[in-house]
C-alpha cells in the first residue's frame, strides 16, 4: 500500500529572534488533501513556523520539502510559485482598492495595463468556482471581515496556491462566518487543496481537522495526533505543558476588602469588534488574582479599560467606592492605581526623557515634586536618586534619557514609578516578558511585596507557570469572558488549558 | 458692452484661465502622484522658482525653448532627488526637509537668476483667432499639453500596474512590501517625477504663460498646488480642474478691473478682489474639515501612508 | 544593503546613545558646510571672491573690531562716533533684524516641542501686525501714553495670534486635521486679510498701500532719540522689542523645563501614549499650545509694526519660515535660540546690500539641508559585517 504523499515537509527548523529561539529543531509535515492544525498558545511558534513555509522568513537552519523535491524561498514570491500560500491574521489588502486590484496586486502579468474586466471576470469565475461569493468591483473597506478573508482566500488560489496556511482564521469571525469558513475549508480539501490551520481553539480543531500538531515553547510536543483518536483534554495538557520551572516563595495570602469589582463589563477593540463580552471580576486587598488566557482575548482591552485608556461600551467597574467611567480625573487617582503596561517602550516610559524626569510621569501633579505651577528639581532629583537605588536600576546617572536603559532596568523603572505611591490597586500586563531570569526573579519579588504590603494585584500573564506560583486565584480568559474562576494552589492544568482552549466541560 | 465683446472678454478670460493655471496643473499633477507614493513635498515652491530660472536662462543662451522647458524639468529633478534622498533613505522629518528646499531653490534661483532679470523674453508665436484676436501658438500648445496630460496621468494610476504599484505604496507599503514591490525605487521615482513637473511648470511660466524672469516669479504658486492636491483628492482629473479654476482666480481680479463692465467690475469694488484671493485656502480647509470624518475621508482618497517614512520589519531575507 | 563585489554588507542601525555634544557639532558643521557651499554657489554667481563676501556680510552685520573699540571708547568719552567707522550700528541693526525672528523662532519651538508642526507662524505674526495696527491708529488717540499704547498693542497683537493659531489648534484637537495645511493656507487668508485692509480697504491712505506713520506713541523708542544725552547712540534704530523676544524666550524656557505644563507637553510630544496613560489631556493641550504658539508669532508681528511705524502692503513674508528654520538650528531650547536668531539677524543685515539678493534665502536653506542632514548621520551608526 502507498504511502499518502506529503503535500511539504519541515525538517529540523530552526528561527532565532533577537533573545528568542522561536522554532526549535521543528519538523512538520501535511499530507496532501488534509486539514492539518497547528495547535498551541501565543509564542509557541506556530505562526513563525509558517512563516518560514511561506517564504516571509528564513531559518536559520533547516530544510523544507515540497512534493518531495528540496526548495529553499527568498520571497512569499517564490512560496506562492511552489503553491504555498498563507493567509494572515492582518490581511494584506489595500482599503480603498477594489478586490480585482487587490488580486492582481505583486503579479507579473499583465505586465502594463490592467485589463481590469478581464480579471473581475477571472475572479468572478473563480469566486464561483469554489463557492466563495464575493463582489469583485467592491471596495475592500466596504466589506465585512469575513468577507475580506474570503478575498485573501481567493488571492491565494488566484495565484495558483495548493497548500493554504490560514493563521488564527476565526478570531475576527462570527458563529456564521465560522461556519462558513470551515465548509469551504472542507470543500477545498475534497479538490485536493491541504489546509493548515493555525489557531489555539480546541473546539474549532477538533471539529474541523484530520490530525492535530502541538507545540509549546517552540518545540513540537505532539506531532501528526489523528483527531478521531485523542481527546480536548489531552490536547490540553500537550498544549500548556506541565512542568512548574520555578517556585516562588510566598507566605499566605490575607484577603482583605474588594478593592477593585467588575461587573459585566463590555468593551469593542480597535476594529470596533467586542473585545470583552461579559466581564465581572473582584480582587481583594492582599491578594494576587491571575488572569490566564492566549493573548488576544480581551486580556489587553481588559487592561486598558482599567487604566483609563479605553471605553467601555457596558458594565461597571468601582475602584473602592470610587466608579471608574468617563468621568473619572485619571491623574488623580493615577497614584492609587498603579499600572504595568504591556508594552514597556510604547505606553510605560518617555524615551528621550531623563530617568528622573520618567520617574514623575505620575507624580508629577502633586507636591513635593510640584507645588503651584512649577516642578521642584531638587525634589525629582532626590525621587530619583531614592527610586533608582531602593529598585536597583541600573543607569549611569539619572538625567540619561529612558531609551538608553535595557528592558529590565526599564521595567524596573517603571515599576519604581508605578510601585512607591504605594497603589492600593495594581495592573500589571505580561511583566516579565523579554526579560532575563535576574529581572524576572525581581519583578516576582516586588509583586509579592506589593501583595504582602495590602495592595490588590490584578496580573495577565501569557506564561502559566508565573501565573500558578504568583497567584493566590486564578481566572481563565476566553473570548472576552471569564470562563472560570478557582484558587492557584492545586489548580488543575488540563481544566485551565482548556478552559484557556476554550472548551468549557472536560470531556 | 456689446453682446459680441462680452463673448469675446469671457473668452479672453477663459483663455487666460487656462493659461495661468497650466503651470500650476504640471506642479499639481505631479505632487499628486508624489503624495500617492507617501511622500509629502512642501518644497514645490523651490523645485519650481529653480525650474523657472533654469528655463529661462537656458532659453536665453540657446534661443530653444524646447531646451529652456527641459532644462527646467532637469533641475527641478534634481532639487526633488536631494529631498527624495533625504526623507526617503535618511528618513527625516518631511516638512523640514520640504521647507529646507524651498528655502534652497528660493535662493539659489534669486541668486543665479539676477543676471536674467528684465532681459528679453520669448517672443509669442501670434496666430490670429476669430474673437480672441492675437493668440501665442505656443500657450494654446502649452493648455493642449496640460489638457492631454491630465488624463493620461488619471489613466497610468488608475488603469496600469505601475499605477497600481504606486497607489498600493502609498496606501499600505508593507502589504505592497510582503507583495513584491520595491517601496523605496516607488517613492524616489515618483518625488522626483514631482520635481520634474514641478521644475516643468516653473520653466513653462517664464517661458510661455507669463515671460520673462523676475526673483521669486511664481509668488507662491507652490504653495497653493500643495493645498490643490488636497483640494483634488488625489485625483488627477480633479486636479485639472481645480488648476483651471485657481488659474480663473488670478486671472480674475485683474480682468474685472475693466471698469467698462457694468456692475461687475471690481474696479468699483477693489475690496471684493482680495476676498475672492482668499477662496481657494478657505475652500481647502473646508474641504479638510469635511475629509475628518472616516467615511468621508476614505472617499477623499488621502492615501493612508502619507507622511510616514517606511521602515522595513524585521524579517529575516 | 550589500556592498557589490565584496561579501561585506552595510548595516545601518539606530543609535541609542545622543550625547548633547553632537547636536551643538551638527549645528555648527551645519553652518560650517552652508557656507562653503554658499561660496561654490556665489562663485557660479559670478562673485570673485567668496570670502571676502563673507567678510563684507559679517562687517555689515556685527561690525569689526575696530567699530567696536570705537564704539565703547565713544560710549565712555560721551563722544559720537569717529568717522569712517561704524560703530554700534551694525549690532544695533541686527538686534532690530533678530527680534521678530527670535520670536517666531519661539512660536515655533513652543509647537513644535509638542510635535505640532506650526508653519503659520508668518500668517500668526500677519493678524498680530494687524492687530497692533489696529489700536494705534484707530482705536487708542494719539495722545495716550507711550508705555500704555505699546502695552495695549502688544497685548492686541498677542491676542490676534492666539486666536488665529487656535483655530487649525481647534481643528487638530477635535477633528484631528492635518495642522501643516491648515496653517499654510491661514498664512495666504492673512496676507490678504492685510492686504484688504491696507492695499483697497479702509485703511489705506490715499492711493498709497499704507496706513501712514504711526503716531509716535506707537512706535518703540529708539536708542538714537536719547542721542542728545549720548551721542554715540545718533543713528541707531535698536529698539526694546528684542527684550520683549528675550523675555519670552526665558519665560518659555522656564516654562518648558520648569513648570508642570511644560512637562505634559515635552512628554507629550516625545510620546503621547505615555502621556495619555499618565492622564495628561492631550486636546486640550493641543489646543493651548497652538493657541499660545500662534501668540507668539502674534507678538512679532506687532513688534515689527511698532518698529516699522507703519502697515503696509510691502509688510514683510517669510519672518514665519525663518522661525522655523531657528527653531530647528536651536535644537528647540529657547535659550539658544537667542543666539541663533542674532546670527540670523546679522545675516539678513549683512546681505542687504550684497548682490545677488538671494544670498541669505540660499544659505538659510543650505543651513537646514546640513543640519538635519547631520543630525540623521549622527543618529544611526554605520556597521560593517562579513556575509555568510
Amino acid at each position: 500500500m502507498t504511502e499518502p504523499l506529503n503535500a511539504f515537509e519541515l525538517h529540523g527548523i530552526v528561527k532565532r529572534f533577537p533573545g528568542v529561539l522561536a522554532n526549535d529543531n521543528v519538523d512538520f509535515a501535511c499530507r496532501v488533501g488534509e486539514v492539518h492544525a497547528l495547535l498551541g498558545e501565543n509564542g509557541a511558534g506556530k505562526s513563525t513556523l509558517m512563516n518560514v513555509l511561506a517564504g516571509l522568513y528564513r531559518p536559520e537552519s533547516g530544510e523544507i520539502f515540497v512534493g518531495g523535491r528540496r526548495v529553499s524561498f527568498r520571497s512569499p514570491q517564490e512560496a506562492i510559485a511552489h503553491g504555498l500560500g498563507m493567509v494572515h491574521q492582518h490581511f494584506m489588502l489595500v482599503a480603498p482598492h477594489t478586490v480585482a486590484e487587490n488580486m492582481v496586486l505583486g503579479l507579473d502579468r499583465p505586465r502594463f495595463l490592467l485589463n481590469l474586466h478581464r480579471v473581475e471576470e477571472q475572479v468572478a469565475a473563480l469566486a464561483e468556482q469554489y463557492g466563495l461569493s464575493v463582489n469583485p468591483r467592491a471596495k475592500i473597506w466596504e466589506l465585512s471581515v469575513g468577507e475580506q478573508q474570503r478575498v485573501e482566500v481567493l488571492k491565494m488560489l488566484f495565484r495558483g496556491a495548493k497548500v493554504l496556511i490560514m493563521d488564527e482564521p476565526t478570531a475576527v469571525l462570527t458563529p456564521q462566518e465560522v461556519e462558513s469558513l470551515f465548509h469551504t475549508l472542507r470543500d477545498m480539501t475534497g479538490r485536493g487543496h491541504t489546509i493548515v490551520f493555525i489557531s489555539h481553539k480546541l473546539d474549532e480543531v477538533v471539529s474541523i481537522a484530520d490530525r492535530v500538531t502541538v507545540m509549546r515553547r517552540g518545540r513540537v510536543t505532539a506531532a501528526n495526533v489523528p483527531v478521531k483518536g485523542t481527546t480536548k483534554a489531552e490536547l490540553a495538557k500537550l498544549m500548556v505543558g506541565r512542568e512548574i520551572l520555578f517556585q516562588v516563595e510566598k507566605k499566605e495570602a490575607k484577603p482583605g476588602e474588594v478593592v477593585l469589582a467588575v461587573d459585566h463589563l463590555q468593551a469593542e477593540n480597535d476594529r470596533h469588534l467586542p473585545a470583552l463580552r461579559d466581564v465581572s471580576l473582584q480582587v481583594r486587598a492582599g491578594e494576587i488574582l491571575g488572569i490566564a488566557g492566549v493573548a488576544g482575548n480581551g486580556q489587553r482591552e481588559l487592561a486598558e479599560v482599567l487604566t483609563g485608556l479605553r471605553r467601555t461600551t457596558g458594565g461597571v467597574m468601582k475602584f473602592g467606592q470610587i466608579r471608574l467611567d468617563a468621568s473619572t480625573n485619571w491623574l488623580e487617582i493615577g497614584l492609587r492605581l498603579a499600572h504595568i503596561p504591556e508594552d514597556r517602550a510604547a505606553y510605560g516610559s518617555v524615551p528621550n526623557m531623563s530617568v528622573a524626569e520618567n520617574l514623575i510621569l505620575k507624580s508629577f501633579q502633586h507636591p513635593p515634586i510640584s507645588s503651584g505651577w512649577s516642578i521642584n528639581s531638587a525634589a525629582v532629583r532626590k525621587n530619583a536618586v531614592r527610586l533608582i537605588d531602593e529598585y536597583k536600576v541600573d543607569t549611569p546617572t539619572v538625567e540619561t534619557p529612558a531609551r538608553m536603559l535595557s528592558g529590565g532596568n526599564l521595567q524596573r523603572l517603571i515599576l519604581a514609578r508605578e510601585t512607591s505611591g504605594r497603589p492600593s490597586l495594581m495592573v500589571a500586563v505580561h511583566p516579565t516578558r523579554g526579560l532575563d531570569v535576574g529581572a524576572t526573579e525581581a519583578v516576582h519579588k516586588l509583586l509579592i511585596e506589593q501583595r504582602d504590603a495590602g495592595a490588590a494585584i490584578l496580573l495577565i500573564s501569557e506564561d502559566l507557570d508565573e501565573l500558578l506560583s504568583l497567584s493566590d486565584r486564578l481566572a481563565v480568559m476566553y473570548e472576552g469572558q471569564i470562563v472560570g474562576e478557582m484558587p492557584a494552589k492545586g489548580a488543575n492544568i488540563q481544566t485551565i488549558g482548556l478552559m484557556m482552549a476554550g472548551t468549557k466541560a472536560v470531556s | 458692452m456689446s453682446h459680441l465683446s462680452l463673448i469675446a472678454l469671457a473668452l479672453t478670460i477663459l483663455f487666460g484661465s487656462l493659461v495661468s493655471g497650466t503651470p500650476l496643473l504640471f506642479a499639481t499633477l505631479g505632487e499628486i502622484l508624489a503624495e500617492r507614493s507617501g511622500v509629502m513635498n512642501l518644497g514645490i515652491e523651490g523645485m519650481m522658482l529653480v525650474g523657472a530660472m533654469s528655463g529661462f536662462a537656458a532659453w536665453f543662451h540657446t534661443g530653444n525653448l524646447v531646451l529652456g522647458l527641459l532644462t527646467g524639468m532637469l533641475f527641478g529633478g534634481l532639487l526633488a532627488l536631494l529631498h527624495a534622498y533625504i526623507t526617503i533613505t535618511l528618513r527625516a522629518d518631511q516638512v523640514v526637509s520640504g521647507l529646507a528646499v524651498t528655502f534652497l531653490g528660493t535662493g539659489l534661483s534669486s541668486i543665479l537668476g539676477a543676471p536674467y532679470v528684465g532681459q528679453r523674453v520669448p517672443e509669442p508665436h501670434a496666430i490670429m483667432l476669430p474673437l480672441l484676436e492675437r493668440v501665442d501658438l505656443n500657450q494654446i500648445i502649452l493648455i493642449l499639453v496640460g489638457l492631454a496630460l491630465a488624463p493620461l496621468v488619471w489613466y497610468y494610476l488608475n488603469r496600469t500596474r505601475p499605477g497600481l504599484n504606486l497607489r498600493s505604496v502609498g496606501e499600505y507599503p508593507s502589504a505592497a512590501d510582503a507583495l513584491g514591490i520595491n517601496v523605496f525605487r516607488t517613492r524616489y521615482l515618483y518625488v522626483v517625477f514631482g520635481g520634474v513637473m514641478s521644475g516643468l511648470g516653473g520653466a513653462a511660466m517664464s517661458l510661455i504663460s507669463d515671460p520673462g524672469w523676475v526673483d521669486g516669479k511664481t509668488s507662491g504658486l507652490g504653495w497653493i498646488a500643495v493645498g490643490l492636491v488636497i483640494f483634488a483628492s488625489w485625483d488627477p482629473l480633479r486636479g485639472l480642474w481645480v488648476s483651471y479654476f485657481f488659474g480663473l482666480l488670478r486671472r480674475l481680479p485683474l480682468d474685472l478691473q475693466n471698469p467698462a463692465l457694468p456692475l461687475v467690475s471690481t474696479a468699483n469694488y477693489p475690496s471684493v478682489g482680495r476676498f475672492m484671493d482668499m477662496l481657494p485656502y478657505l475652500a481647502t480647509i473646508f474641504i479638510l474639515i469635511l475629509g475628518s470624518r472616516e467615511a468621508m475621508r476614505k472617499r477623499l482618497g488621502a492615501p493612508a501612508a502619507l507622511g510616514t517614512p517606511y521602515i522595513r520589519g524585521e524579517r529575516g531575507l | 544593503m550589500r556592498i557589490p563585489w565584496t561579501s561585506y554588507r552595510v548595516r545601518i542601525e539606530t543609535r541609542l546613545d545622543n550625547p548633547a555634544w553632537m547636536s551643538v557639532v551638527s549645528s555648527v558643521l551645519g553652518v560650517v558646510l552652508a557656507l562653503i557651499v554658499g561660496g561654490f554657489v556665489l562663485r557660479a554667481a559670478g562673485a570673485t571672491d567668496p570670502v571676502a563676501t563673507y567678510r563684507e556680510i559679517f562687517k555689515e552685520g556685527f561690525g569689526t573690531f575696530a567699530d567696536w573699540r570705537a564704539g565703547i571708547i565713544a560710549l565712555l568719552t560721551h563722544d559720537s562716533c569717529p568717522k569712517g567707522l561704524l560703530c554700534f550700528g551694525p549690532i544695533s541693526d541686527t538686534l532690530v533684524k533678530a527680534s521678530p525672528i527670535l520670536l517666531t523662532g519661539l512660536a515655533c519651538i513652543l509647537a513644535f516641542r509638542m510635535k505640532l508642526w506650526n508653519i503659520g507662524a508668518d500668517g500668526q505674526m500677519f493678524l498680530g501686525a494687524w492687530a497692533a495696527t489696529a489700536v494705534a491708529v484707530f482705536l487708542l488717540p494719539k495722545s495716550t501714553d507711550r508705555a500704555v499704547m505699546l502695552a495695549v498693542m502688544a497685548l492686541a497683537g498677542f491676542s490676534a495670534g492666539l486666536v488665529y493659531g487656535a483655530i487649525p489648534g481647534l481643528l487638530k484637537a477635535f477633528l484631528n486635521i492635518n495642522e501643516i495645511i491648515t496653517t499654510l493656507m491661514l498664512n495666504y487668508i492673512a496676507y490678504k486679510w492685510v492686504e484688504y485692509f491696507v492695499v483697497v480697504g479702509p485703511w489705506s491712505i490715499g492711493d498709497f498701500e499704507s496706513t501712514g506713520t504711526f503716531p509716535k506713541s506707537a512706535t518703540w523708542p529708539r536708542l538714537t532719540e536719547y542721542a542728545k544725552q549720548i551721542p554715540i547712540l545718533a543713528g541707531l534704530t535698536a529698539h526694546p522689542g528684542i527684550l520683549v523676544g528675550i523675555g519670552v524666550a526665558l519665560l518659555l524656557a522656564w516654562v518648558l523645563f520648569r513648570s508642570r505644563w511644560g512637562y505634559e507637553i515635552r512628554v507629550s510630544g516625545d510620546n503621547p501614549k505615555a502621556a495619555r496613560y499618565a492622564g495628561i489631556g492631550l486636546k486640550r493641550n493641543i489646543l493651548l499650545v497652538m493657541a499660545l504658539s500662534g501668540a507668539i508669532a502674534g507678538l512679532a508681528g506687532m513688534n515689527e509694526v511698532a518698529a516699522l511705524r507703519e502697515l503696509n502692503g510691502r509688510f514683510q513674508r517669510g519672518y514665519g519660515f525663518t522661525g522655523v528654520i531657528v527653531a530647528w538650528l536651536a535644537r528647540l531650547n529657547p535659550l539658544a535660540a537667542i543666539l541663533v536668531a542674532i546670527l540670523f539677524g546679522g545675516l539678513l543685515v549683512g546681505t542687504q546690500l550684497i548682490q545677488p539678493q538671494g544670498i541669505a534665502s540660499m544659505l538659510q536653506g543650505v543651513i537646514l539641508f546640513v543640519v538635519v542632514g547631520t543630525e540623521l548621520l549622527f543618529r544611526y551608526r554605520v556597521q560593517l559585517e562579513k556575509i555568510g
